[in-house]
């Protein structure tokens, strides 16, 4: 299958590599021994970068400190949002290097100390980040063995290290610490060979379960987000914001909010802010603010939005060729067409969009809740108009991002108005705001026609998504005839009426849904069970094997009936490297519409889990927040206002939702490591929609399957 | 505007001179500096402000401090005895009930006022007094078993 390119789909461009002179770097950093090591897999999009500028490659954007006390420390630009990899990545380095896990320390997301790294998202740090920091682990245990080979004059291969001490396999009496190794050494090593990696079957952390290493800190109250970052004579500011997307200010009458006391009033060209040393009391300076705006000229709303998008879409791009539709359609015996709506979804992330900016001489430091510091350092460089070189990003942990926290606007306000104020300012989105600028999961459209052939077989697939983007586009099945084509994308001129970007697993939430809930049409078109349906199609093992292992699991029993009325629904699909198979079991109220998920069985083929306690959590998130945008979750808009100002009008899952869950994680220690943050969220949406089907016989065409939407699809059937 | 309010926060009295309409989570928050107690809405839907005042889980964000004078209020700093996690938090921690961590207050303080009322809750119980506890990250699952193990405990 072609390797997804989510970065081309979704990102904004990523400029400037690590930037810091490497020695002076490394006398910041202290004594000890360091490893760097560049991330090899992201290297192509780098590289490609740094040729288009016409720079050297980067010398290395990761490293791994062992110093003089003997703790390892794991510098890295990588940020921890919840998807736990300030545990699983810990869990790498000390089982390579032989240290006990509670000795590694991860430093995340700070730009002035880790060296510069794209972004986290896409479920890239296990996958691209994991093996070269595995292998930076190992290469420091080689090290460490020579150097105790010297010390202790026995050779090498003699030696073993447990726990951090290196001994003499035959006489365990023989020995040296790390830290004794590391006392009052500089060594610097750079990685380039591969060195070898441990086999897992002599893993001793990795690959065996970790409780989060941040826990206690997050049940006490005391870990630090950004708006918990308070600096002396810090001023809370609340910016005033327009009432719709394109809307211009003509005036505003500050008068009353001047009166007020202790507020500062900021108007700076785009820029109306009201600053207080009490957030609650800004914000009622902000409502102060007597503002009239011009209306905005969209004129687009929920209804209109899909006309309009297939309307701009321009050409498509082919992501998928296989055979001839012509030649699929004349051996048709039946053909099924149609469309399938997705529609625009929140990421909504509890902590609010947040930054705290601070200015002493020409050094800018910015806390902010980010999932890319390092972009952020290059665009608060901008909006200041000063070198990147002046500005630090610190990140505190995020409270979430699900790719919503790739956009950093707030951070840009807190640099601007600390710069006009001359005192350090916190800039957090209320909720309102928090929807209003949000990035948007977009709106999409999906048209399949496909075709059986006399022995049930599907004969053509023709696949054309408008918006969701190429992730998880491209079909698995065994078809002879097929094509796959994407129109549009979050850049297309005059598309959304507001901002749109990744949302966990980007495009492939679309994608899934349409492409399973046709496979299923199929297969009650063919008379067969949706189960041996799909494995009658399938030819890849890996999604044999996950569907095999979820049937099982379920306890699925093939039914000559479609609808079955039991209300069962499966799906399949692909994300970041990993398989996923999923049957869900639902009840419909008829009367209300309402469906309750009783049961989601889910299997997962993800390579080598690093942490599968970790990875366990993730595929119990990503079917929790699945079953908002499946059933609920719809951002509304009409001519550029959002209409959802907080959660009264936009429903997330709930305790009450809670089905039964019961994941797999398919045993691959010796395959390599895929993503595990997004994979399983794909699915629910087309396993939902069938399972609905499968209990009532109403197909849903359009997310989220909305009890008014099930109640009409009712009405007209 | 300003008024003398006198209240118990975490098992101390404290007083402040401060202006009665003021949110109780902006004064805890700015006031205290006790960042533990989110915002997550302003406006009582989502549950990450949740504190406990007379022993009753309640949002720090839509009440009033001039509403809490001369009452008991607990945030999840006053949670800890002696250096020691209490067995909810434990029980969080230990069941990995939470992800990115920023709604864990809340749900702990939400949580501890139910089984203060409810000590043995049933797992009904438990799901009908989360409800407008909001966990974007999806780690109800983890966080009623965190619960019942405690209720179960009581029993």
């Amino acid at each position: 299958m072609k390797k997804d390119n989510y970065l081309d789909l979704d990102f904004k461009e990523i400029t400037t590599p690590f930037e810091v002179d490497r020695r002076e770097f490394i006398k910041l950093i202290g004594g000890g021994l360091l490893v760097m090591f560049t991330v090899g897999d992201t290297l192509g999009y780098i590289q490609q970068e740094q040729r288009r500028r016409g720079e050297l490659p980067t010398d290395f954007n990761a490293f791994l400190r062992i110093d003089e006390s003997g703790k390892v420390t794991c510098f890295t630009g990588k940020i921890e949002m919840g998807q736990g990899i300030i545990t699983s990545l810990a869990q790498m380095i000390a089982d390579e290097l032989d240290v006990s896990f509670n000795s590694v320390q991860m430093i995340m997301g700070d730009t002035d100390l880790c060296p510069w790294d794209m972004g986290t998202f896409g479920s890239m740090s296990t996958r691209f980040f994991g093996p070269p920091l595995r292998a930076a682990a190992a290469e420091a245990r080689n090290v460490l063995i020579e150097m105790a080979s010297e010390q202790l004059k026995i050779p090498a291969e003699k030696l073993s290290v447990d726990n951090g001490v290196v001994f003499e396999k035959s006489n365990k009496k023989n020995k040296v610490t790390y830290a004794e190794l590391t006392k009052g050494e500089k060594i610097e090593r750079h990685l380039k060979d591969k060195p070898k990696l441990k086999d897992p079957s002599s893993f001793k952390i990795m690959n065996k379960s970790f409780l989060r290493v941040d826990a206690v800190e997050k049940v006490t109250g005391k870990a630090k987000y950004s708006g918990d970052i308070q600096l002396p004579g810090m001023l809370y500011a609340k910016v005033l914001r327009p009432p719709s997307h394109g809307a211009k200010m003509i005036d505003a009458d500050l008068s009353e909010a001047k009166k007020m006391d202790g507020v500062i009033v900021i108007n700076d060209s785009d820029l109306v802010a009201v600053l207080h040393e009490y957030p609650d009391v800004a914000e009622k300076a902000l409502q102060k603010i007597k503002a009239k705006f011009s209306p905005s000229d969209s004129k687009l709303n929920n209804e209109n939005i899909y006309s309009h998008l297939l309307d701009v879409a321009g050409e498509g791009k082919v992501i998928a060729h296989e055979g001839d539709i012509k030649e699929g359609e004349k051996i048709s015996s039946a053909i099924v067409e149609e469309t399938y709506y997705d529609n625009y979804v929140a990421h909504s992330a509890i902590e609010p969009h947040t930054a705290v900016a601070k200015i002493e001489g020409n050094k800018v430091t910015v806390w902010a809740s980010t999932q890319n510091p390092f972009t952020a350092k290059e665009e608060v460089a901008k909006v200041l108009g000063i070198s990147s070189d002046n500005v630090r990003i610190i990140t505190p942990y995020v409270g979430g991002g699900f790719g919503g926290k790739t956009t950093n606007l707030q951070a840009l306000d807190a640099a601007r108005l600390a710069k006009l104020t001359g005192k350090p300012v916190m800039v957090a989105y209320t909720r309102e705001e928090e929807f209003f600028y949000d990035a948007f999961h977009p709106a999409a459209i999906v048209k399949i026609r496909s075709g059986l052939d006399d022995s049930k077989k599907i004969s053509f697939w023709d696949y054309n998504v408008y918006f969701a983007g190429e992730r998880g586009a491209a079909h698995f099945y065994d078809i002879p005839n097929s094509s796959t084509k994407s129109y549009g994308s979050s850049r297309t001129v005059n598309g959304h009426p507001f901002a749109t970007g990744p949302w966990r697993a980007p495009g492939n939430n679309t994608n899934t849904f349409a492409r399973e809930s046709q496979i299923d049409i199929m297969a009650s078109k063919a008379g067969i069970d949706p189960f041996k349906f799909r494995m009658k199609h399938l030819k890849d093992q890996k999604f044999i094997e996950v569907l095999k292992k979820t049937g099982d699991k379920f306890g699925w029993k093939a039914s000559s009936k479609s609808p079955s009325g039991r209300g069962f629904g499966i799906a399949c699909g692909s994300d970041a490297g990993s398989t996923v198979a999923m049957i869900v079991e639902v009840d419909v109220d008829r009367k209300t519409g309402n469906v309750k998920v009783k049961k989601v069985v889910c299997a997962q083929n993800m390579g080598l889990a690093i942490n599968p306690e970790g990875a366990t959590i993730q595929m119990e998130g990503c079917i929790m927040m699945g079953l908002g945008y499946a059933l609920t979750e719809e951002v509304k808009f009409n001519n550029g206002e959002i209409l959802n100002k907080n959660y009264d009008s936009y429903e997330l899952p709930k305790f009450s939702w809670l089905p039964k869950i019961e994941t797999i994680i398919l045993d691959k220690k010796n395959e390599a490591p895929q993503g595990g943050g997004e994979p399983a969220i794909i699915t629910i949406g087309a396993a939902i929609a069938n399972a609905i089907y499968d209990k009532i016989g109403i197909r849903l065409y359009k997310m989220p399957m909305t009890p008014e939407r099930i109640r009409e699809a009712m009405k007209k059937s | 505007m300003t008024e003398l309010i006198e209240f118990k926060l975490n098992n101390k009295t404290v007083k402040l001179n401060v202006d009665g309409d003021r949110m109780l989570l902006w004064v805890l928050r700015t006031n205290f500096g006790l960042t533990g107690t989110k915002y997550g809405c302003g406006e009582g839907f989502c549950g990450a402000c949740t504190v406990l005042i007379n022993d009753k889980a309640a949002r720090s964000c839509s009440i009033s401090v001039r509403s809490v004078k001369g009452k008991e209020v607990t945030t999840i700093e006053g949670l800890m005895k002696k250096g020691k996690l209490h067995p909810l938090q434990k029980a969080f921690a230990e069941n990995d009930a939470l992800q990115c961590g920023y709604c864990t207050p809340g749900m702990i303080m939400n949580a501890y006022g139910l089984l203060k009322s409810k000590p043995k809750a049933t797992y009904e119980e438990i799901i009908n007094e989360m409800e407008n506890n909001f966990c974007r990250c999806g780690a109800h699952k983890r966080i009623v078993h965190a619960i019942q193990t405690e209720s179960v405990e009581a029993k």
